[in-house]
């Protein structure tokens, strides 16, 4: 493995493992907020049992996504000290305000976490909403620096150097407002559904266990709202990724030659040497449809730019489909929620909803790892796109295999741990059963 | 302006040696926690550190972000300089953080307990060791040389001697050991004013005087091997206008911390060790300036756009009115002196 796919491969494992945490840091704090202001209304004990349940799984998940995120932002040195040395004066400022977001996350996380006993409810509550507030917060600058990455603004070039700095300008490019919007619906979707799909679960071997019910009710409030929604917003993000960086698009749909009227390709392997996609169902005119809102428009194909300007199509377009499956099922759920809530049936009785929803529990974050790599992997081979590539990014310093095995590995280890440790404190949950009254719940405070 | 800016780094260095030292120092004392006290000593860190740690930990970040918005030649030139220390480093960081979360929020099984117990004090023992040695070697000055060889592309050089050497030596190794007593000293110091009992009290006292001896031993030596291998920081140091009224002042605090903790006086104890730490530090600083990456790099031909520069100050007074706040109200809720209160059980039961 050479210096610089190491550094790549170094850089996709540890942001694929902060993302994870990321997100549940980003919606975690809005499901417990949601099941303690619950406890408050009703005076339902379980309500808040589940608040501090959810709240010891989220503090081990938190801590794990602050420090992996402590490596990162070294990472951006250690691995690619030409692009910070180039970027950072640049998109330094969101970092800057991101900082400060993580301070009033970790600050009010603290008091949530600790202060139980110590502060009046009201001010708890205040503390989580705070928590969730500051954590879309850093969700937000992060990728409007990401944003930028894709489309650089806010400065000239000049003799490969950037002169007249713009760091405001550098914050509000094109990319900015479709990439928050859908990281942050895929944040709620994501981690809405991953937990009802365990209480899902949970409900599937005793359904009238009181503790999931509610825990699944609230997960729900979240998800599906946000799974519904995404569709549109990915809308969103493929015509301003059609419009900004014609080869990513050409990448994900597999598109090699410019056309009028392109179609829709659902599924198949694009071939790069015979440049032709193979084994894909065509929509006649459906790409140029969605990318453009008109079936004539011409997508440009990968044939546009030079070969050595070509992303790694296959994995990009692969990636690409197995989002937009993934992302068509939880939006479809969602819908059949939506029905069945609305004709007032109970969900957790519905045997083959809660198997779909069980289903469901990963895809989500299986859909934001591979929307990931969407991004980042279609944007190669630049780093900063059209602007540097990535081959003149990476640190000088041989050998780089042995960082990315290290940092593979201690990530290994601590996600088995973390599954281990959220799996254990999943089945010490309590057995209360609806008949039973909610106010024998164990623990009630 | 840059001066400014550079200032503002210093005061968030020394923010993060203060209040994450001090958490990291505790977790020293976790692995060296003895006697028929041990898990008292042990459950009352746990209890002290919780709360903060994460708020603390992100005082570094604060300064990375600063370094690589307003000085990013030195950042990018101290991340591949010191590429091996800063990743071993992470390592620990990574490793201290999630122990101390899987111990506290994980299974209250024992044996689990004290296997997280383990990976989270050797972890903040090493840490701060090789954060030391990071900041030894830019004070050393070898790094900087190191890296204009790199840039002009030194390809007779072998890679030891580009990415090993400049860190690894017995200054910086001493620089290292000296960072790790300071937080040693500090969490100690800040127990006693936090400790529920006597006995625990006298045990971070003991802690607290053993460190600071520690300190001075650690500190003499570096002194004396910096004036080979870092002669630039030696010399302002010892021949500066302004090096004799600080040795005066930090020997003042020191012998005032350890005088208030011989005579019990343990909240004068707490003030005068981070007096005597952060002057340690500004004093580094202060023979090193104006290079932040010596002997090429200063904080005036490594700064940013001006632009860039003033709206990074303007977002940080901005930041600050939203953090000092926050930050205040944490540490009243949770380092008060309500502590008689409660029982330190250590774990599981805030939660
Ligand atoms: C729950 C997660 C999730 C779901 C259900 C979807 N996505 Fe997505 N997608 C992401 C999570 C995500 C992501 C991981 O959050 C990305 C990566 C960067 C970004 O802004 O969002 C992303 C990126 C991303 C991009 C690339 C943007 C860029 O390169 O900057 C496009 C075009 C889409 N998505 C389109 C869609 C479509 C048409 C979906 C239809 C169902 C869809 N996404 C569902
Ligand atoms: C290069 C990319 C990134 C860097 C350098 C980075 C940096 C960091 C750092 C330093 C922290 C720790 C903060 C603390 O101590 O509390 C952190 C946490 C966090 N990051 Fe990232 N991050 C990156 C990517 C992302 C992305 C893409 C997202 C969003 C969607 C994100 C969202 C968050 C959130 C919400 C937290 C706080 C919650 C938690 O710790 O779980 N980050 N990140
Ligand atoms: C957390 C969500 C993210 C994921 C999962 C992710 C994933 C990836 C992957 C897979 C790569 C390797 C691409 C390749 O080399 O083929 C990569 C590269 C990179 N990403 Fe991201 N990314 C994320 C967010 C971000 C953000 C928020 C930033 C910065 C602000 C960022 C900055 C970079 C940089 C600097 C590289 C290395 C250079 C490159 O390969 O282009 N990423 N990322």
């Amino acid at each position: 493995m050479g210096d610089l796919l190491a550094a790549r491969s170094q850089m996709a494992v540890s942001l694929g493992f902060h993302i994870l945490f990321a997100v549940v840091g980003i919606a975690m704090p809005v499901l417990m907020v949601i099941a303690e202001t619950r406890w408050h209304r009703t005076g339902d004990a379980m309500y808040l049992e589940l608040a501090k349940r959810w709240a010891k799984g989220t503090a081990i998940l938190f801590a794990v996504g602050a420090v992996s995120g402590t490596v990162l932002s070294f990472e951006l040195g250690l691995l690619w000290p030409s692009f910070m040395r180039f970027a950072g004066p640049i998109i330094g400022m969101p970092f800057s305000l991101e900082g400060f977001a993580f301070f009033a996350e970790a600050i009010f996380l603290g008091v949530y976490l600790y202060g139980w006993e110590r502060i009046s409810p009201r001010a708890h509550i205040a503390a989580g909403t705070v928590v969730a507030i500051s954590g879309a917060a850093s969700a937000l600058f992060v990728v409007i620096a990401n944003a930028w990455m894709n489309t650089p603004a806010g400065f000239r070039l000049q003799s490969g150097s950037p002169v007249d700095v713009d760091p405001i300008a550098a914050m509000l490019t094109p990319a900015a407002f479709p990439e928050v919007l859908h990281m942050l619906l895929a944040a709620y979707a994501a981690t809405g559904f991953a937990v009802a799909g365990i209480h899902a679960m949970m409900l599937l071997r005793d359904r009238r266990n009181a503790f999931h019910r509610r825990a699944l009710a609230v997960a729900l409030i979240v998800g599906v709202p946000a799974a519904i929604v995404q569709p549109f917003s990915g809308d969103i993000s493929a015509r301003y990724v059609a419009r900004w960086q014609p080869p990513k698009l050409a990448a994900m749909e597999g598109q090699f030659r410019t056309q009028a009227g392109a179609p829709l390709r659902i599924g198949g392997i694009p071939d790069v040497h015979a440049e032709r996609t193979r084994w894909a169902l065509e929509i006649p005119d459906g790409l140029s449809l969605l990318a453009f809102h008109d079936p004539h428009a011409v997508v440009r194909g990968l044939d546009a730019v030079p070969r050595r300007d070509w992303p790694p199509v296959p994995i990009v377009h692969v990636a690409f489909q197995v989002m937009v499956a993934l992302g068509t099922y939880l939006a479809l759920l969602g819908l059949w929620i939506v029905l069945e809530t609305w004709r007032r049936r109970d969900l957790a009785a519905n045997r083959w909803l809660m198997r779909a929803v069980a289903l469901a529990s990963p895809m989500g974050f299986l859909c934001i790892e591979a929307g990931w790599t969407v991004t980042e992997v279609g944007r190669q081979p630049w780093i900063i796109f059209g602007v540097m590539r990535t081959s003149d990014a990476v640190t000088p310093m041989p050998g780089l295999i042995v960082p990315f095995l290290a940092i593979s590995a201690l990530y290994c280890f601590l996600g088995v741990v973390v599954v281990w440790l959220l799996y254990d404190l999943v089945m010490r949950s309590p057995i209360t059963r609806e008949s039973d009254g909610a106010a024998t719940a164990p623990a009630a405070a | 302006m840059a001066i400014t800016i550079a200032v503002v780094a210093l005061v968030a260095l020394n923010a993060y040696v203060l209040l994450a030292g001090a958490d990291f120092g505790g977790g020293v004392w976790d692995l060296f926690a003895t006697g028929p006290r041990r898990a008292d000593q042990r459950a009352l860190i746990a209890e002290a550190i919780g709360p903060i740690w994460e708020a603390n930990h992100v005082w570094l970040i604060l300064v990375v972000v600063l370094l690589f918005t307003c000085f990013p030649p030195a950042f990018s030139g101290l991340a591949i300089a010191l590429h091996i220390p800063l990743t071993l480093m992470l390592i620990g960081i990574v490793l201290r953080g999630s122990a101390f979360a899987f111990r506290s929020y994980g299974s209250s099984d024992d044996a689990p307990q004290r296997r997280w117990g383990r990976v989270f004090s050797i972890a903040s023992l090493l840490t701060p060791l090789l954060l030391g040695v990071c900041i030894g070697a830019i004070a050393s000055g070898r790094i900087g040389t190191m890296l204009d060889q790199i840039v002009r592309g030194a390809p007779s050089e072998s890679f030891a001697s580009l990415y090993l050497l400049p860190w690894l030596s017995p200054f910086t190794i001493a620089v290292g050991a000296l960072v790790l007593a300071v937080f040693a000293f500090l969490a100690a110091t800040y127990l006693t004013v936090e400790a529920t009992g006597d006995a625990l009290r006298e045990d971070f006292r003991r802690r607290a005087l053993f460190a600071a001896l520690a300190v001075f031993v650690t500190a003499f030596l570096a002194l004396l091997l910096a004036r080979s291998r870092a002669p630039r920081v030696s010399a302002g140091l010892i021949a500066s206008v302004w090096a004799l009224p600080l040795h005066v002042l930090t020997a003042v605090a020191a012998i005032g911390a350890i005088l208030a903790l011989w005579f019990r006086r343990w909240h004068v104890a707490r003030i005068a060790a981070a007096t005597q730490v952060s002057l340690i530090l500004w004093g580094w600083a202060a023979a090193q300036a104006p290079y932040l990456v010596p002997p090429s790099l200063t904080v005036e031909n490594a700064a940013a756009p001006r632009r860039t520069q003033l709206i990074f100050l303007v977002t940080l007074a901005l930041g600050a009115l939203v953090l000092f706040p926050s930050m205040t109200y944490l540490f009243r809720l949770f380092k008060s002196s309500r502590r008689h209160e409660t029982v330190p059980t250590g774990r599981n039961d805030s939660v």
